[in-house]
């Protein structure tokens, strides 16, 4: 008995607290920059596409809402020919994210996905691509990842190492 | 004839008060029930959401008022009808002011006590009428908690009828001009609040429609207008039990005398009706909802002991002079 009575005394004493309701519409709460909201393609310092069309974040997608097509431009690169996501699908888990072996593929901290039509939650790659790198700004597969280009042979990357000769017996 | 047409004029413009404050409490509990879990509440209808109750009242109008197949059609559709005309009943003898005020019954009291009886017809035939699980069982441990809890009721404003002298409420009020009776009735009053909080079923006395066992025990089956005939029975029946309380045991319009003249007695009774309608949202946000058992238990082997005991040595002061 007396604890209910206590109970109604810290209710009570609630009348004079501070809401902690946040006026959305009106009132934009903080979303940390690793906020999973919607997802975006991004470019690398250089300002080149870093997709490589690898299909890993389609296949890690549990709702399937990706869909790409890679293609190999002139210049020895990979790229998606097209790349789509169907947001009215997408649970905005980040599993492609996590997939992503070149940091393409990134979640934002955007959250407003609202559309009157359906099919305009579906986004091409125009609609997807960004002009920065993202949460990344230093990665550039290319110059990392061992892999020759047109303009780059093996080995020649700002951070990569002459390649090893595979049929000598040195260690 | 011209007096019984200001009578009509007068109880039609009490009750054309009654139903929209009625429905403003839904608002006022919402509002407050948030503020009180750090909340807001609804605030976006009118300058702060004072209409939200208009808004629910168009949206529960454009919904289908269906009455279930498999339901006893002309009982279930009587039922919320009872609820709402009982409670509107009991307002008929509640002194409002010197001057307002419906009827002067001689045996007000006894009329209150037996509306809030017949008001149970409502909830127990809606749950009999509409043939599902929930719903029987919300009538059953409706007439169940009733019942039991309507005992009591009476008996705790018995000792202000020892004191006073009188079953008429207007008298009943004037008799508390030098002090108000919750001073020598305290005991009588908590047993009157309990009570009545059961009667009318609010938190956390709620079991003939608790959400989390009995779906909305007894009006499940309810939609549209019927279901807001429930509900404004519900509002109503916390208006009249707190009106009731200020007038049996807070002096009704009475304030002593530097105060009084502050306000029209009619603004007084209207601040302490608020006043306890505040409590009982109050009780609502703070309190949780006891076992069935743990209900009846406490009414029959806590309260109607005590409600008897305080009756007697009500009885007693009053028989040795000291009240």
């Amino acid at each position: 008995m007396f604890s209910q009575v206590r109970t109604i005394w810290q209710v009570l004493k609630h009348t004079f607290t501070k809401a902690d309701t946040v006026e959305y519409p009106e009132q934009k709460p903080y979303l940390a920059p690793r906020y999973r909201g919607r997802i975006v393609l991004t470019r690398d310092p250089s300002g080149e596409e870093r997709c490589v069309a690898c299909n890993l974040c389609a296949v890690a997608c549990p709702v399937d809402c990706i869909a790409l097509q890679q293609t190999i431009d002139e210049d020895g690169r990979k790229r998606p020919e097209f790349f789509r996501i169907n947001f009215s699908r997408c649970i905005l888990c980040g599993f492609c994210e996590e997939a992503c072996p070149t940091y393409a593929i990134q979640l934002t901290p955007d959250v407003e996905l609202c559309e009157y039509e359906r099919h305009n939650l579906v986004y091409e790659k125009e609609h997807l691509l960004i002009e920065g790198p993202g949460k990344y700004p230093d990665y550039n597969f290319y110059q990392q990842s061992g892999i020759a280009i047109a303009d780059k042979g093996k080995g020649q990357g700002v951070q990569e190492a002459p390649p090893v000769d595979i049929r000598g017996l040195m260690p | 004839m011209l007096e019984s047409a200001f009578k009509l004029l007068e109880i039609f413009i009490i009750i054309a008060l009654l139903i929209p404050i009625a429905a403003m409490l839904v608002w006022v509990e919402r509002r407050m029930i948030g503020i009180w879990q750090d909340r807001l509440g609804p605030n976006r209808v009118g300058p702060g959401g004072v209409l939200q109750s208009l808004a629910d009242l168009l949206k529960i109008l454009g919904k289908e008022d269906w009455v279930p197949q498999f339901s006893d059609r002309s009982v279930f559709i009587i039922a919320p009808v009872i609820g709402a005309v009982c409670v509107l009943m009991s307002f008929a003898v509640i002194p409002f002011s010197p001057d307002i005020g419906v009827s002067n019954l001689n045996i007000g009291l006894l009329f209150f006590l037996a509306m809030a009886s017949l008001a149970v017809y409502s909830v127990v035939l809606a749950g009999w009428a509409s043939k599902s699980k929930y719903a029987r069982l919300g009538g059953m441990r409706a007439a169940a908690q009733t019942v039991s809890y309507e005992v009591f009721m009476g008996l705790s404003v018995m000792g202000v009828v020892l004191l006073t002298g009188t079953f008429n409420l207007r008298e009943i009020v004037l008799a508390q001009s030098d002090t108000w009776l919750i001073q020598s009735q305290f005991v009588g009053f908590s047993i009157f609040l309990i009570a009545g909080i059961a009667e009318s079923h609010r938190l956390p006395f709620d079991l003939p429609e608790a959400e989390t066992e009995l779906t909305a025990g007894f009006h499940t089956e309810y939609s549209g207008l019927k279901f807001a005939l429930f509900f404004l029975g519900e509002y109503l029946g916390v208006t009249l039990i707190s009106a009731m309380s200020v007038v049996l045991f807070f002096g009704g319009w009475l304030m002593p005398e530097p105060l009084a003249s502050w306000l029209p007695p009619l603004v007084w009774f209207i601040l302490k009706i608020l006043f306890f309608v505040m409590f009982f949202i109050l009780l609502r946000t703070s309190l949780p909802r006891p076992r069935f058992d743990q209900l009846l238990a406490f009414g029959w082997l806590v309260m109607l002991p005590l409600a008897l005991g305080n009756l007697l040595i009500t009885g007693a002061l009053k028989l040795g002079g000291v009240l």
